[in-house]
């Protein structure tokens, strides 16, 4: 009884510690805003993320001020005056993979997913669910989601003057390449 | 008894290890990227590139193309007649543009005199903070002026060069926090032809300027240039300007009272005229608009 116990206890440990961390430095979000006045888009190619494929958590940083835009002034505007990045420098997820059961990430594939969390940005927290799609192919995990955000919800303010400019909801595009943590 | 001792702290240790992974993994993730961190470099420290009169530490960005047009009128207090200086305006058309993040050029004419003029900014240092921590910005700016006017004394011989005129500043500023900019921009005008024998040909001054954020869109500027008592050309007074910045997008709106009537460098620090305090102000006021002609991510 003893013996079997130990070696369950080990085994399960084991297992939990041979099972690593994936991340990434160069993770992409972009986002999508269209008018028919205008369609404005910025990408970020600076996320870092990481995944516990033990747990199924799931966690982002962003720094606001590394999103790039088409023109300098909208990239300002967008840190000084909607964002106030001096202020809220980053924007986090953390949240849990919800059907951690159905992802084999030692066996190549691609399994559609579930994540829910918390998302913090312009220092407001707010939980979302979205669907994406995690592709394992050898010790590279790629995860990828796209999903809506409404400005209004994270206290971003659009004044009546550029109000036919900017959406008040705008795509979000996760894509972000995994490796095994060193 | 010892058995299920060793399983209870086994298992134990087991579930401490997965509670701390996942309470963890976002703090983890944060101490992992806390190595490499760059400097985060101060943005927006002015709404636009001239603080009213003068620059400011601001550029366009690489491949932007700023047309201002600078609109002045004459004094206030030339009375209902001049109906308040409305029926007299001046202005300078310019165009500048960022041939890099940090340096720009650019052209302008003036009605006041005909002046022509060019200059060229460079960003020399960047305020900082994060990785690398630097407490200023600083500019150096530099402009040339020719005065194509026609002279009015024809009793001496007039070169074409005695109408350049060249500007040098240092701007030095700081972004104190993201409402309140401050700016100090030591300053010599170099003439080469001056109003009299006895005068110095290079003129120095300093400028002191600042703006006060009211708004996410409106800031508040003021600007004063003290012209250095040896070398102040006769009657004249120093420059100040106040006024209010409206940004709309690729817009920037600049509204302002101030005593100066040229708008190069040469004409406001050095040979402003008019008296502040005795109502000898002009209502002006400054449209820029931005045309980016190189997408920053290609």
């Amino acid at each position: 009884m003893k013996t079997t116990l130990l070696s369950l206890a080990l085994l399960i440990a084991l297992t939990n510690f041979a099972q690593p961390v994936y991340m990434t430095r160069t993770g992409q979000i972009s986002f999508y805003s269209k008018t028919p006045m205008e369609n404005i888009d910025a990408i970020n190619n600076e996320v870092t993320s990481m995944i516990n494929p033990a747990t199924g958590e799931l966690v982002f940083a962003i720094l606001i001020k590394s999103f790039r835009f088409e023109r300098a002034l909208m990239e300002e505007h967008f840190n000084e005056n909607y964002m106030e990045s001096d202020k809220f420098p980053k924007a986090t997820f953390s949240g849990k993979i919800s059907n951690l059961g159905n992802i084999d990430f030692t066996k190549n594939g691609n399994y559609p997913t579930r994540v829910e969390g918390e998302l913090t940005i312009h220092g407001v927290k707010k939980v979302i669910t979205s669907p994406g799609i995690i592709n394992i192919s050898g010790d590279k995990v790629t995860a990828t989601s796209t999903f809506p955000l409404h400005l209004a919800d994270f206290n971003i303010t659009i004044p009546s003057l550029v109000a036919d400019k900017i959406s008040e909801t705008v795509e979000v595009k996760v894509n972000c390449e995994y490796q095994p943590k060193k | 008894m010892i058995a299920t001792k060793s399983t209870l702290i086994l298992l134990t240790i087991l579930m401490a290890r997965i509670v701390a992974a996942q309470d963890d993994l976002l703090k983890m993730l944060e101490e992992e990227t806390a190595k490499d961190k760059k400097p985060d470099y101060t943005t927006a420290t002015f709404k636009t590139t001239r603080l009213i009169n003068g620059h400011s530490v601001e550029n366009v960005a690489a491949g932007v193309l700023d047309f201002r047009i600078s609109h002045r009128f004459g004094y206030i207090n030339s009375g209902l007649y001049e109906f308040f200086g409305l029926d007299q305006a001046t202005t300078r058309l310019g165009l500048d543009y960022g041939l890099t993040n940090r340096l720009m050029i650019g052209l302008g004419r003036s009605t006041f005199e005909k002046q022509l003029d060019g200059f060229t900014k460079y960003k020399l240092i960047r305020q900082s903070s994060g990785a690398k921590k630097m407490p200023v910005t600083v500019s150096l700016m530099a402009a040339m002026v020719y005065k194509t006017l026609k002279p009015s004394t024809t009793n001496r011989e007039n070169f074409k060069t005695s109408n350049l005129y060249y500007t040098y500043q240092v701007l030095v500023a700081r972004k104190l926090n993201d409402r309140l900019s401050l700016q100090v921009m030591p300053t010599m005008n170099h003439y080469n032809l001056v109003p009299g024998t006895t005068l110095s040909n290079d003129l120095y001054s300093i400028g002191f300027g600042g703006r006060i954020k009211v708004s996410k869109r409106v800031t508040i500027n003021a600007e004063y240039y003290y012209q250095l008592a040896t070398t102040k050309l006769p009657d004249t007074k120093n420059s100040l300007g106040v006024g209010v910045d409206i940004e709309t997008g690729g817009h920037v709106f600049q509204l302002y009272v101030t005593n100066s009537t040229g708008m190069t460098e040469r004409s406001f620090i050095s040979e402003s005229t008019g008296d502040f305090l005795k109502g000898d102000i002009h209502f002006g006021f400054c449209i820029s608009r931005v045309f980016t002609l190189k997408d920053p991510r290609k």
